[in-house]
């Protein structure tokens, strides 16, 4: 809502030298925020003089061009030559004139020139260079009576105004107009307000343009008031359009604009209709399902039965409260008019606003509420200014219904403190109350309230309590600490959660955070299968783009495009993971949320109906990385990521959460089949790592050879031990031996570490695999492990003989499970 | 050499005779002391400690003389050896001394090669941040509540007292999942993790909620449709704005420096009444004239507008179960994301949300 300061200044009696800005922040601290300060004509400066001209020399030059050679009055003892190129005005006009000295807006500096022969001593002065609007042609021509030669035009033209424009919150619909921004001003500086609607005469009810309203519900209130004999082509009031236009609103006509000022000024949407276009009674009643109206705006809409109408013998003429139609518009030959002031409800407008995409002025101010009480006085308002500018006469008014009159709402005297913390008198808050426009009775330790017209938000007692303590003053809320109960800290999925992030920072992973809508083609570009379950996921209704309208199944397309997006800007050389949820939709259809009133806690099984509409939400954990993990330099060689990295990532993970995750060779897309590892976590599959095949490498415009993990973390953290058991270990000396065994190619190292974990025994401390060979030494087909073991047992020194013997085992194990030969 | 002696003949053991004893010791100690490495002195060692050392040979020719003579004899070889021995001592100690002083020389590094051999890591700032939020709310007994990011409208919407026709309802602000009917969206704001915490739990309630959220804008300089935030809500007996705002000022003064309090401006919420706009003193300029005039953080205004609070609509209690009658609220929210720029100055939201490494990296310390 944009307010000029002056228009603000006739309701309330500021003080004369008070800033814009200091009325702005004030109001701020009301509940009025400022959005934006506009000063108009801050940098003009006079003398901008009124002049009449005396006498004109029309002088054709050699350049082809005619300019005009003026005498012209501007009230001194001489009138001044001034050359105009101008034609659209007469001897004898009234014309703007800025002197010698003068600066108009954009920091145009008037002088005394030569030109044309001439010695021009000033300017007369068009809309466009008093930075009056864009749309005049020529230049100002004043009208009879509008000003004198040598009166100030700075003041007469309202150049110079300050607007503020404030942001208004849903709840304040009444600021929505210069009346309640004027209220507000008023008690922010403990003047008195002078409502524009008191002082205003309601048109009197008689027998004016035939009206019904069929749906009282959606229009509890309907005055139409004919204007008879018009002038629609006469010109707007110089200080009414100026208004309007600064406002925000572009000034048209006069009809349009002397409705869009009243609204304006009194927030009541007013619509006109061109009364010989109508036909017969006007009706309000809802729309019937395939009814069209062609609004306004020229856009031809087919109505919702929902949609509260105006309507005449020839159908829908208007969508109420949201916009007019284009049949019955107001134009230049108009002479007649039915002015509409109504009342309707604000969630009737609100759906046809939304359902048509159609937010307007009228419809922005009825959804949030309309003073119910001022439609007559508004219409009589629109009326008058009408006849005063336009001629003609006033006809009967029809008025349909009235207002239901607001109840009281009472609260206990002391609520405003409980609620506040600031200790409020029973008088203070009678004051606050009266001051908003209550009608305030004290009933022993209660206080009644009945809220005024023009606030139809306030409904409940924290309402009221809420005026009051914005009157007091926010301000004046004391700062206290609350001391809670002792808490249990952070939960072990917080902590964990926490764990898993720093260790894979400390590994030289860098964590993102991408967003979760993916489309089908990220699916494709995973080499999905159709029927993957991973293709199975919510879509959203209302996407921001067509192209990602789907949550995500897997943390590893938008990873993918991270880890792009990162190349793409020359950083090639990048480990990412990301923490986040996927959303998993059950198989089959999923229940509907139930809907649930809000008079009572829902019962617990109504929360799990809740629960069962949504989808699963696990935590996943998604890592790649792509191109060298270690540079080369002056230590030697670099290090290029692999697969083995995306696997150590993962148990790392795991490690942090207490777990030792079994890996075995698995396929997955889009991972490589021959480098993907399924990784088990108590023997339930928690994931995959592995380097990504080629072709999903190409898709995502990955460096190739990428390599990517991703696991459920809330798996993982199910199995993660609570509380760790302290390692036991053994002082006793260490017994140390190697082992290399040939085994066929195709034998996964994990079951040979097994096999001899097994065999060995429990006198086996530790085992690690040092070296893998294949070649010509160990034969075609067969690779060479070996491992180092070492022996220690809890209460003596191993002999040879007892470490043979576990050796052996070992090895004994090993060759009958995979087949596997000592190497020697 | 001479073989055991029955009868005494201190003519025939010359090397006894304590004049020879001695300048075999001079000549032994003067060779140590000019060894001038642990090699040398190695030399000197077997030539005057040795086996066949003077001494050691002198040594064996005690057996030769007479009883009487050997214990005098003996004594004298003894003392010369001993000395020797001190002597090699004293001069491997020096000798060790000084190679390991030359071999530090020689190992001698170029301390400022640069060793970028391990790949550099780091948690998100985002993630970093919410460490720092949970940590201060947790400090003071609060507990960090979590709910879904796709959530029912009910808990979305209708618990919070927005009902059917408020404008945040509508497909503008929030992501709707298909099909419609099944009453579920992405949330919008973290909110009904207040109602679950609500619902789950009895009062006294303290619990602060971060989380991501979705809302229909494009993402630009100032905008991002996934973005996060943090509310906080209290249930107790006898809790007043007073308390939020004593609770706001805390949480101000942890986030961005002692002395940095917050205001409050009338507004508007559904879940709350009375609600606020809480600003917080801007954390460079202090509003203090004339740094504040041209201070960029806060465009001169000497207020950082941060987020939203006010008392629990009594209609929320009573959706969620907590008797009005009894108990009071109050909720706040921010935006994790825009702290985070206002806190470290980052001027597009785009580097918070596109996942460059440079820009995580950059934030590798402790927030």
């Amino acid at each position: 809502m944009r307010v000029p300061v002056s228009w603000l200044r006739d309701y309330v009696d500021l003080p004369v030298d008070v800033p814009a800005k200091q009325i702005a922040d004030r109001l701020t601290m009301l509940g009025l925020k400022l959005e934006a300060l506009e000063s108009t004509g801050a940098g003009v400066e006079g003398p901008l003089l009124i002049g009449r001209v005396e006498s004109i020399e029309a002088e054709e030059h050699s350049n082809g061009k005619t300019v005009r050679w003026c005498s012209v009055d501007v009230g001194e003892e001489q009138p001044r030559g001034i050359v105009c190129g101008a034609a659209n005005f007469a001897a004898g006009d009234t014309v703007v004139v800025s002197l010698p000295g003068a600066v108009l807006p954009g920091g145009f500096e008037i002088s005394a020139r030569r030109t044309y022969g001439h010695v021009s001593d000033g300017m007369i002065c068009s809309s466009r260079e008093l930075g009056l609007g864009e749309d005049s042609t020529g230049i100002i021509v004043l009208a009879p009576g509008e000003g004198e030669p040598g009166d100030d035009a700075i003041e007469l033209l309202h150049l110079r105004d300050d607007v503020i424009e404030f942001e208004i919150n849903p709840d304040r619909a009444y600021a929505l107009s210069v009346r309640g921004v004027a209220r507000e001003a008023a008690t922010a500086y403990g003047m008195g307000f002078v409502d524009p609607a008191k002082s205003l005469s309601a048109a009197a009810p008689g027998a004016g343009y035939p009206v019904r309203v069929d749906d009282p519900t959606g229009c509890d209130v309907f005055v139409a008031l004919e204007v008879l004999g018009l002038d629609a082509t006469a010109p707007t009031p110089r200080w009414l359009a100026g208004r309007v236009r600064l406002a925000g609103m572009r000034p048209i006509s006069l009809l349009v604009d002397v409705t869009n000022y009243v609204m304006l000024e009194l927030g009541q949407p007013i619509h006109g209709y061109d009364r010989a276009a109508l036909g017969g009674e006007i009706v309000v009643r809802r729309a019937q399902a395939g009814e069209l109206l062609t609004t306004l705006d020229a856009v031809r809409r087919e109505l919702d039965p929902g949609d509260l109408l105006i309507t005449d013998d020839t159908g829908p003429i208007g969508l109420a409260g949201v916009m007019g139609g284009q049949s019955t518009e107001m134009g230049s030959r108009t002479t007649d008019v039915v002015i509409e002031a109504a009342h309707f409800d604000p969630v009737s407008i609100a759906r046809t606003a939304r359902r048509h995409k159609l937010p307007s002025e009228a419809s922005r101010r009825f959804e949030r509420g309309v003073d119910p009480t001022i439609a007559a006085a508004a219409a009589q308002r629109v009326a008058s200014l009408l006849v005063r500018f336009g001629g003609g006469r006033i006809a009967a008014a029809t008025v349909v219904g009235s207002p239901v009159p607001r109840e009281a709402i009472e609260i206990r005297t002391d609520l405003p403190s409980r609620v506040s913390g600031v200790e409020i008198s029973e008088q203070a808050s009678v004051e606050a109350l009266t001051t908003v426009g209550c009608v305030v009775t004290v009933n022993g330790d209660h206080i009644e309230a009945v809220p005024p017209p023009w606030r139809p938000d306030l409904s409940d007692p924290y309402d009221l309590v809420e005026e009051v303590v914005r009157i007091v003053g926010y301000d004046r809320v004391p700062s206290v600490l609350p001391v809670a109960p002792a808490g249990r800290g952070l939960t072990p999925r917080q902590r964990m959660r926490r764990g898993v992030e720093i260790s894979l920072a400390g590994a030289g992973y860098v964590e993102t955070l991408s967003y979760p809508f993916v489309g089908d083609h990220d699916l494709d570009a995973m080499l999905l299968e159709p029927d993957d379950g991973r293709r199975m996921s919510m879509r959203i209704a209302n996407p921001l783009s067509d192209e990602e309208p789907l949550l995500r199944t897997t943390m590893l397309p938008g990873l993918l495009k991270t880890l792009a997006r990162n190349a793409g800007r020359s950083q090639a050389d990048v480990g990412l993971f990301e923490l986040g949820c996927v959303f998993l939709p059950a198989a089959g259809e999923r229940p509907k949320a139930p809907k649930l009133g809000v008079e009572r806690r829902p019962t617990d099984d109504e929360i799990k109906q809740l629960e069962a509409a949504l989808p699963e939400q696990p935590l996943h954990l998604g890592v790649v990385l792509a191109g060298q993990r270690s540079p080369a330099g002056w230590w030697g060689s670099g290090r290029f990521g692999s697969w083995a990295d995306a696997v150590e990532a993962c148990r790392l993970v795991a490690r942090a959460l207490g777990l030792e995750l079994k890996v075995v060779a698995g396929t997955r897309s889009p991972w490589h089949p021959g480098r993907c590892a399924q990784l088990l976590v108590g023997g339930t599959l928690a994931g995959h790592a592995g380097e990504l095949h080629p072709s999903a490498c190409k898709a995502f415009g990955v460096p190739a050879r990428t390599a990517a993990a991703e696991l459920d973390l809330d798996l993982l953290m199910h199995h993660a031990a609570q509380v760790v058991q302290a390692p036991r270990f053994s002082t006793f000396p260490v017994a140390k031996e190697d082992v290399a065994l040939v085994v066929d190619e195709t034998v996964a190292v994990a079951d040979v570490e097994q096999a001899l974990r097994d065999g060995a025994g429990e006198l086996l401390e530790s085992l690690r695999l040092f070296d893998v060979y294949a070649g010509e030494q160990v034969g075609e087909g067969k690779k060479s492990v070996a491992y180092a073991l070492r022996f220690r047992a809890t209460d003596r020194t191993l002999t040879e003989v007892e470490v043979r013997a576990a050796v052996d085992s070992a090895i004994e194990t090993a060759a009958a499970r995979v087949g596997a030969v000592q190497r020697r | 050499m001479s073989g055991p002696n029955s009868t005494y003949d201190p003519v025939e053991v010359t090397p006894l005779h304590a004049d020879s004893v001695a300048s075999m010791r001079d000549e032994a100690v003067a060779a140590v002391d000019a060894a001038m490495d642990l090699d040398e002195l190695k030399e000197v060692r077997i030539a005057h400690a040795g086996d066949r050392s003077p001494l050691s040979l002198a040594n064996r020719e005690i057996g030769a003389l007479p009883p009487q003579a050997r214990k005098e004899a003996g004594m004298r070889i003894g003392q010369a050896r001993g000395a020797v021995k001190v002597a090699l001592e004293r001069r491997t100690e020096v000798l060790e001394a000084k190679q390991e002083k030359r071999m530090l020389a020689e190992e001698t590094v170029d301390v400022t090669l640069s060793y970028d051999r391990e790949p550099r890591g780091a948690r998100h700032p985002l993630t970093k941040l919410v460490d720092r939020i949970d940590e201060v709310f947790v400090a003071m007994g609060w507990e960090v509540a979590e709910g879904p990011e796709v959530e029912a409208e009910w808990l979305t919407f209708d618990a919070l007292n927005l009902g059917a026709d408020h404008p945040a309802r509508t497909m503008q602000d929030t992501f709707f999942l298909e099909p419609l009917d099944a009453g579920v969206v992405l949330r919008p704001h973290t909110s009904p993790v207040q109602a679950r915490s609500m619902l789950s739990r009895t009062p006294p309630i303290y619990v602060v909620c971060p989380g991501r959220t979705y809302r229909t804008d494009e993402l630009d300089a100032t905008h991002t449709p996934v973005f996060n935030q943090v509310e906080g809500l209290a249930v107790d007996k006898g809790l007043t704005m007073g308390h939020l705002k004593g609770t706001l000022d805390h949480f101000a003064a942890a986030m961005f420096g002692e002395g940095i309090s917050t205001r409050f401006r009338p507004s508007y919420f559904p879940f709350t009444e009375p609600s606020a706009e809480v600003d917080l003193v801007c954390f460079v300029c202090r509003g203090i004239e004339p740094d504040v005039r041209t201070c960029r953080t806060c465009g001169g205004e000497g207020w950082i507008e941060w987020g939203g609070c006010g008392v629990v609509n009594p209609r929320v209690l009573v959706a969620c179960g907590v008797d009005p009658e009894v108990y009071s609220g109050f909720a706040f929210g921010m935006g994790i994301d825009r702290t985070l720029m206002v806190r470290h100055g980052v001027e597009d939201m785009r580097d918070i949300v596109e996942g460059d490494v440079r820009f995580t990296l950059g934030f590798g310390t402790e927030l």
